[in-house]
């Protein structure tokens, strides 16, 4: 039987009476987690930008027509060589069409699909930018904007202009960043593109698109689906590649499979397209980890390490509160109850000071070139950070009290008695 | 009259550095009301012998009664509540909580007995201070009164619990001889008194000869 209440008010007072001591213990946590929540918050937030900078702008299954030459050439098919050893010089791709046969229904019945968020159309041609006598070469995609704009964020990436005003304008373009100043111009002007036969086309630039990526903005501008099948003189069922984004990033990879062999086309999933970039934010993650677990271990160690000394020096007291009828777990539980009561104070401070940190990195400046939709440096306010550093902050010291604890119950009050 | 505390035949031995016979075949009674001292030279046995008695010590061999029942081999956490209850001890330094008040150190033992209420405790923590004639200290810090004090304080936390029998360690033995007659006479009282039964083990041949009977030992057996 323990007197709770007992041991409590004898912790209370050795914790009061050492509260200098206790302090730089709490400190320690408080440390330790208040630097978790800030390095944690701090790095997935940039995790988080960095994923979304890609991710965002990635459908989770890309659906194309492969241009690309028949597995099967004809001579394989053809019984009388069925045997032979058939050579065939300079292979050349199918002639195929660039359009996807039959989009309009396969688009319908994907957004009938329960793990698919939506299907959108897209139509991707190649175009010349006309300065003067200078034509830049390009990219011309044309889009269902608004839906564009709710499913993969579109709006983040135009700098100047909506995406409701392409959507209204039945000529107008989104031009790429890079081009806009290679060519000088401004929201409002007008541009003239030409498609790969020849046709020129006066386009009003109704907006600016900024992707960060320089590679992209150099060459790559929207328009409506509409305008592009006019200048390509494409009727309305003309679509080069359908973007698909799932419910769940996992299910990619198996619709992707299944959609290359239901309608016998190039089905991409995202996962695939972007390992790479997978395999850096696991690494971030795992550092970011590993830096705060050591930060909290260190804490760990300091509260250990108080809790020893305060021990040696409470050998007395130990002595005496079980020559006077307190047992071993009683006086063990009182120590406990100190390192438990510092890791709670200290890490709820901590987790408080984390708090205030992130805020304030929250509030710095942070503009780049690289990345048009961010003004300040990005937190992760994920509320399982506070739930694990509160924990973390438990644990630890409770680990590192356990141990000064049992030895607190071994002592032998003889020993110290009699040493005097 | 009724036996507070009986060893029977107690043997110990310390096996570091060398196995070693302290205690060889103690058997000896102490009496309810009966204010009994041991003596003897310094090495003797005699402070192992009441660690043994007051149950802290578990490594002997032979058996211990208290109030007639055996506590020899009874388990730890048994033993604690034997002690908080039924043994109160003074030792020779005052071994006070020095962060406590004097009064939280009186009731600290009856807190962990935890079989009356907060107020009685008080109380009663209050009743034994007077009795020592130093209530007017309860509120001081324990690190703040007198060596003399200090010892009176002592007396008074093993008191709290109305034990069956106080236990000294040289209770005397760093107090001046104003405060050592004064700590003999509140023992004499409370064994007259209150009927408790008092061992104390002393080198003070004056305080020895002043209780009801002295305990001689020598080389790890009682002489007389």
């Amino acid at each position: 039987m323990i007197n709770w209440k007992l041991i409590l008010s004898i912790a209370k007072t050795h914790l009061i009476t050492k509260i200098k001591q206790t302090s730089i213990a709490a400190l320690g946590v408080t440390f330790g987690i208040g630097s978790y929540i800030t390095l944690v918050g701090f790095m997935t937030g940039l995790n988080g930008m960095l994923d979304d900078l890609i991710l965002n702008q990635t459908p989770h299954v890309h659906i194309f027509n492969e241009i690309e030459p028949s597995e099967k050439q004809p001579v394989a098919i053809y019984k009388e060589f069925e045997n032979a050893f058939n050579i065939v010089h300079s292979v050349k791709p199918k002639q195929t069409q660039r359009k996807i046969h039959n989009a309009l229904p396969i688009i319908q019945h994907l957004n009938k699909d329960k793990l698919v968020r939506g299907a959108l159309p897209q139509i991707k041609t190649q175009i010349f930018y006309i300065a003067g006598s200078i034509e830049l070469g390009g990219n011309l995609t044309g889009i269902e904007v608004l839906k564009e704009a709710s499913l993969f964020n579109f709006e983040d990436y135009i700098t100047q202009g909506t995406a409701e005003s392409l959507h209204i304008s039945d000529n107008g373009i989104l031009l790429g960043a890079g081009i806009a100043e290679k060519m000088s111009l401004k929201l409002g002007d007008r541009v003239q593109i030409s498609t790969i036969t020849g046709d020129i086309f006066p386009l009003k630039i109704v907006g600016i698109y900024q992707s960060g990526i320089a590679d992209l903005d150099n060459i790559q501008s929207f328009a409506n689906l509409k305008t592009v099948q006019r200048i390509l003189g494409e009727p309305e069922n003309y679509i080069t590649d359908i973007n698909v984004k799932l419910y769940d990033i996992e299910n990619a990879l198996p619709l992707a499979k299944k959609i290359e062999q239901q309608f016998n086309l190039t089905a991409i999933d995202i996962n695939t397209a972007n390992a790479q970039f997978e395999t850096g934010t696991t690494i971030r993650n795992l550092i970011t980890y590993a830096v705060s677990l050591t930060l909290l271990i260190v804490a760990g160690f300091g509260i250990y390490n108080i809790l020893n000394m305060l021990i040696y020096e409470k050998m007395n007291d130990i002595a005496i509160l079980k020559a006077t009828g307190f047992s071993g777990k009683d006086v063990q539980m009182i120590f406990m109850t100190q390192a438990i009561i510092i890791g709670l104070v200290g890490g709820i401070l901590g987790l408080i000071i984390g708090y205030i940190l992130s805020s304030v990195i929250d509030q710095i400046p942070f503009q780049t070139e690289a990345l048009p939709t961010i003004a300040t440096y990005p937190i992760n306010y994920n509320p399982w950070f506070y739930v694990i550093g509160i924990s973390f902050a438990m644990i630890s010291t409770f680990l590192a009290g356990y141990l000064p604890s049992l030895k607190a119950r071994k002592i032998d009050p003889v020993n110290i008695i009699r040493g005097q | 009259m009724k036996t507070v505390l009986e060893a029977r035949n107690l043997n110990k031995y310390f096996e570091k550095p060398v196995l070693f016979h302290v205690l060889k075949d103690i058997n000896f009674k102490v009496q309810q009301s009966e204010f009994v001292s041991i003596m003897g030279k310094s090495g003797c046995g005699k402070s192992t012998l009441l660690y043994i008695l007051s149950t802290m010590d578990t490594g002997y061999k032979g058996e211990l009664y208290l109030n007639d029942k055996l506590i020899t081999g009874q388990p730890r956490d048994e033993l604690s509540y034997i002690r908080n209850k039924h043994i109160g001890f003074v030792f020779q330094f005052h071994y006070l909580l020095a962060e406590f008040s004097v009064l939280e150190n009186v009731m600290l033992p009856a807190k962990k007995l935890a079989e009356k209420s907060n107020t009685e405790i008080k109380h009663d923590a209050v009743e034994k201070l007077r009795i020592l004639g130093i209530e007017n200290l309860a509120n001081k810090k324990a690190s703040r009164i007198s060596g003399g004090e200090k010892q009176r304080v002592a007396i008074a936390r093993a008191l709290i619990n109305n034990p069956s029998i106080i236990m000294g360690d040289e209770p005397t033995g760093n107090l001046d001889s104003y405060n050592s007659e004064n700590v003999f006479n509140i023992f004499k009282q409370l064994s007259e008194e209150q009927g408790l039964s008092l061992l104390v083990v002393t080198h003070d041949k004056d305080f020895a000869d002043k209780t009801d009977r002295i305990i001689e030992m020598g080389d790890g057996s009682i002489i007389s």
